[in-house]
């Protein structure tokens, strides 16, 4: 994947609050996936709108980090969540 | 014994025993519960409140065939109103277009279509129910409509393992986003046919090989899960991913089960939910507590750097195969059981002539 790509969660895949464990997790077939912090950051900012590298430029803003070191941790973890199937990405 | 219990992540809940197919691998016991005896659907919105509470963020609705329950609909409202993630497991017969579309309402989030054959010749023969093909393909393409994300369950055994590839090309026809291909575990019914059921050595290196190559081309596209017969590894699975550590199951009367066959182990004593509270029945239930951890594995376990990942596999396979629930899985290589398995094997591949099915009526 690049930064240009455009993701979104599908169908049947969606974020939710664990108020037994006290923590996010993202729910899809079969599948239950615990978030940390960034994980939630970057998975409420998948509006189908914005790009990978816009969501990374905003993710540096709010905590404060270079943008370079952002980006490719993000993408690395939206790339892995897409093979999963739990994320798919807008066609170009 | 101190162990630490996790609350449980998932739950399948049997709706009903009853179903139009008759497939002779079905895992339900060769005793299925009669419709007088199912939850009502009041006590099923009850059960599924308590998992939510408990812990549970995965509900499976399965049977039996759960469209046979009239009140499916509202069951997946419940569910849903509960805070489930919300799973149908079917064949599709029962439902239609305006059920599909009411599912849809209620919140259903997911569901998992099987496959019996990827001809109507074939999936009609071995769901014994003439049509039935025809009826799923349909149904398939109203749950594309609607956009349900799909998963094509596929049971694999000696007559289909050669179609792999042709059950992979229909799972992206379908427009299915995850294919399970399942060889047939041997419980309940599938221990009658195992004989005929049992794929060759070869049809299993063969879908090996189908199935890394298709993991490979299909990435980002299809979502390839798939569970070998385990007769043929040296090592068992780690069965529930440990028992009573991460699911359970609610049979058609309310039974709590920490797996689908446990009922199979004679000597269990099992709860119901009209007489106690689910997570008291989790936490604290005897049948739950007889093999959870690993404190109670025999010594060949202990000492083996697989114990905490396999948990010495299958309670209920090394009940069916050794007649002791409480030995290693005879799958597993290292274990006095492995012989008993290797001569079944032996003995029914061998078989030239397959045995013929015992449909399930
Ligand atoms: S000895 Fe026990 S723990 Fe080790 S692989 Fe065999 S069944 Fe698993």
């Amino acid at each position: 994947m690049t930064g240009a790509d455009v993701p979104f969660l599908p169908r049947g895949v969606r974020t939710h609050f664990d108020a037994v464990r006290k923590v996010d997790v993202l729910l899809g077939p079969e599948r239950v996936l615990v978030l940390d912090q960034v994980g939630t950051a970057v998975l409420g900012r998948l509006d189908g709108v914005a790009s990978l590298d816009q969501i990374s430029a905003d993710l540096s803003a709010v905590y404060n980090a270079p943008v370079d070191v952002i980006a490719p941790d993000v993408i690395a973890f939206v790339e892995d969540l897409r093979d999963k199937g739990m994320v798919h990405v807008h066609p170009h | 014994m101190s162990i630490r219990i996790d609350p449980p992540m998932a739950m399948l809940a049997e709706l009903t025993h009853r179903c139009p197919l008759a497939c002779p691998y079905c895992s339900n016991p060769t005793e299925l519960l009669a419709k007088e005896t199912e939850l009502s659907t009041d006590a099923w919105a009850d059960i599924f409140q308590q998992a939510a509470k408990l812990g549970v963020l995965q509900l499976h609705l399965s049977g039996g065939e759960p469209a046979s329950r009239r009140d499916l609909v509202e069951l997946v409202a419940a569910a849903r109103e509960a805070g489930l993630y919300t799973n149908l497991i079917t064949s599709g017969i029962g439902l239609n277009e305006r059920r599909l579309r009411a599912l849809d309402e209620a919140g259903l989030d997911h569901v998992q279509l099987s496959l019996q054959g990827v001809t109507a010749a074939m999936a009609d023969r071995i769901g014994g129910y003439k049509g039935g093909f025809d009826r799923k393909m349909h149904v398939a393409e109203i749950i594309a409509d609607i956009g349900f994300p799909l998963t094509l369950n596929a049971v694999m055994h000696r007559e289909n393992l050669d179609d792999l590839p042709a059950t992979i090309d229909m799972a992206l026809r379908l427009g299915a986003r995850r294919i399970e291909i399942a060889c047939v575990q041997f419980q309940g019914w599938a221990l009658v046919n195992r004989a005929v059921l049992q794929p060759s050595r070869e049809q299993v290196d063969a879908a090996k090989k189908t199935v890394a190559r298709a993991i490979e081309t299909l990435k980002g596209r299809l979502v390839i899960d798939f569970v070998p017969p385990d007769y043929y590894s040296d090592f068992p699975k780690a069965c529930m991913n440990g028992w009573g550590s991460t699911g359970l199951n609610i049979t058609p009367n309310g039974t709590v089960l920490p797996c689908h066959a446990a009922e199979t182990i004679p000597h269990l004593q099992f709860e119901n939910v009209a007489k106690r509270e689910l997570s008291d029945i989790w936490y604290d239930g005897a049948a739950f507590n007889a093999y959870r951890g690993t404190d109670w594995l025999p010594e060949l376990c202990q000492g083996c750097d697989r114990r905490d990942i396999d948990f010495g596999g299958c309670r209920c396979q090394a009940m069916a195969v050794l007649g002791d629930a409480s030995a290693p899985d005879p799958v597993c290589r290292k274990s006095p059981g492995r012989a008993a398995l290797d001569a079944l094997l032996n003995e029914e591949v061998q078989a030239v002539d397959a045995p013929e099915f015992v449909f399930r009526r």
